[in-house]
């Protein structure tokens, strides 16, 4: 019976670390994105269906001849934020870009406080620096979205973009070389961790069956064990990503680090 | 048998110490020092911004000298504070750091102002473009800092939580990384830079 209460005692000291452990890390999450439809969303309403439709036509033309995933996201709600806070949360939330080269870009539209915002991957802060997504702000989007020209200012920005990425990116290249080499390290420690449940199934599920019989501790010892591996390596999972289904678009987990610029209209 | 009982005792042994940490504990604290590493980046691209910035404003105000001279003297200061992984963890020399980094902003948030007197300065070409950058920089400070703020609390939770706690204290006796805090005011925040209109 009083084993009984101490092993109670132990999982619920378990759970505490595990929710501890765990805590932190989902505190920035609390932003709501909407979910990414494809690589014009708009959430704002902005845009009629066709002009969406063609704007992603056009999106879908730069992934096809550069690899750079392009997105339109027009948001209603910052929630609150500032547009820089709210950019790179919502490009690391949709995961815009390819997951080595963190080469997305995408165009943030908040009309209920008339900004704009170009967010740009961490591998295109070279090509697409602060100060020309800054000048595409003011000169070609600020321009026709006083008028109410929403597709207007974006399509200029588009054909601004689509000329950029198109030029040959040779420091870009380097710059993303030594990025993909820092993150294929981190995955590579990252895969054996996924084996620590399995070893933790064979010893304290598997093995205990083999063993009650000869050892009279094997269970005692399982209580304690169970708590530790789990408590430690929660952060192994959130690897792992997941893909779209079908020919749908999606992003190639690519992040974002505040690159690009803002303006308002 | 007894040899059995043996090789038994190895895989106990390696799962209960990973489980205490000796993976975990090390890991988190590399992935805090890389985001470090990512805010001294930020910083330094900065402070690379500054001569460039005060040449610029130099050219159309010289008589505000007090400001630009604030400038170069923060950053004289900041570029010269060192920092090692191994100070992350003393709150005396994380707080030094901030304090002149913080300084630094003031002292550039007052020379981004100066332009408000003198329009030729503000239509500037050459200090429109860098004073782009200069934001972008600030962005990226702001963004930096919090993933390592959230970096550091992982790893504090980490070393200060069972299990791991057991590896932390038996093993590396770690100790706690400093996160950054708003000490001085306004530090936190990078200065406004208005020039939408």
């Amino acid at each position: 019976m009083a084993n009984k209460q101490a092993s109670f005692a132990r999982f619920w000291l378990w759970l505490a670390a595990v929710l501890l452990w765990v805590a932190p890390g989902y505190a920035q999450d609390a932003l709501n994105f909407p979910p990414l439809t494809g690589r014009v969303v708009d959430a704002a309403n902005l845009l009629t269906p066709e002009q969406t439709s063609a704007l992603a036509d056009r999106l879908k033309a730069i992934e096809d001849k550069t690899g750079h995933q392009v997105v339109i996201a027009t948001i209603p709600d910052l929630q609150g934020h500032e547009i820089e806070d709210y950019g790179y949360q919502l490009g690391r939330n949709w995961g815009i870009g390819s997951k080595t080269g963190n080469d997305g870009v995408i165009i943030i539209v908040a009309p209920a406080t008339h900004k704009i915002r170009i967010e740009v991957g961490y591998g295109l802060e070279p090509i697409i620096t602060d100060a020309v997504a800054s000048v595409i702000i003011s000169q070609q989007m600020t321009p026709a979205f006083r008028q109410g020209q929403y597709v207007g200012g974006l399509n200029a920005a588009v054909t601004t973009l689509t000329e950029l990425l198109q030029l040959p990116p040779d420091e870009a290249q380097a710059r993303a070389k030594q990025m993909a080499a820092s993150q294929a390290k981190a995955r590579s420690n990252a895969k054996w961790v996924r084996l620590i449940p399995w070893a933790i199934f064979l010893l304290f599920f598997v093995l205990p069956m083999f063993g009650r019989r000869r050892y009279g501790y094997g269970y005692g010892y399982g209580g304690y064990g169970y708590g530790m591996p789990f408590g430690g390596y929660g952060g192994g999972y959130s690897s792992g990503s997941s893909g779209g289904g079908g020919d749908s678009f999606s992003g190639g987990g690519g992040s974002f680090g505040g690159g690009g610029a803002s303006g308002s209209w | 048998m007894l040899l059995n009982r043996r090789a038994l005792l190895i895989p106990v042994i390696a799962v209960s110490l990973s489980g205490c940490g000796v993976n975990s504990i090390p890991t988190a604290k590399i992935a805090a020092q890389t985001r470090w590493a990512d805010v001294q980046n930020e910083y330094q691209r900065r402070a690379d911004l500054v001569p460039n910035l005060v040449a610029t404003v130099q050219g159309y105000a010289k008589q505000e000298k007090s400001v630009l001279v604030g400038v170069t003297e923060a950053r004289a200061k900041a570029t010269s504070i060192q920092m090692t992984q191994a100070d992350l963890s003393d709150p005396d020399k994380v707080a030094k750091y901030q304090a002149a980094q913080g300084q630094l902003s003031q002292a550039l948030g007052r020379l981004l102002s100066v332009q408000e007197n003198y329009p030729d300065l503000k239509s500037d070409t050459n200090f429109l473009a860098l004073q782009s950058q200069l934001e972008g920089t600030e962005n990226r400070i702001t963004i930096a800092r919090r993933d390592y703020n959230d970096a550091v609390q992982q790893y504090n939770t980490l070393i200060s939580t069972f299990p791991a706690l057991i590896g932390a204290k038996l093993i590396y006796s770690s100790q706690p990384m400093q996160p950054f805090t708003a000490t001085t005011p306004g530090a936190d925040t990078a200065p406004k830079v208005d020039f939408g209109k």
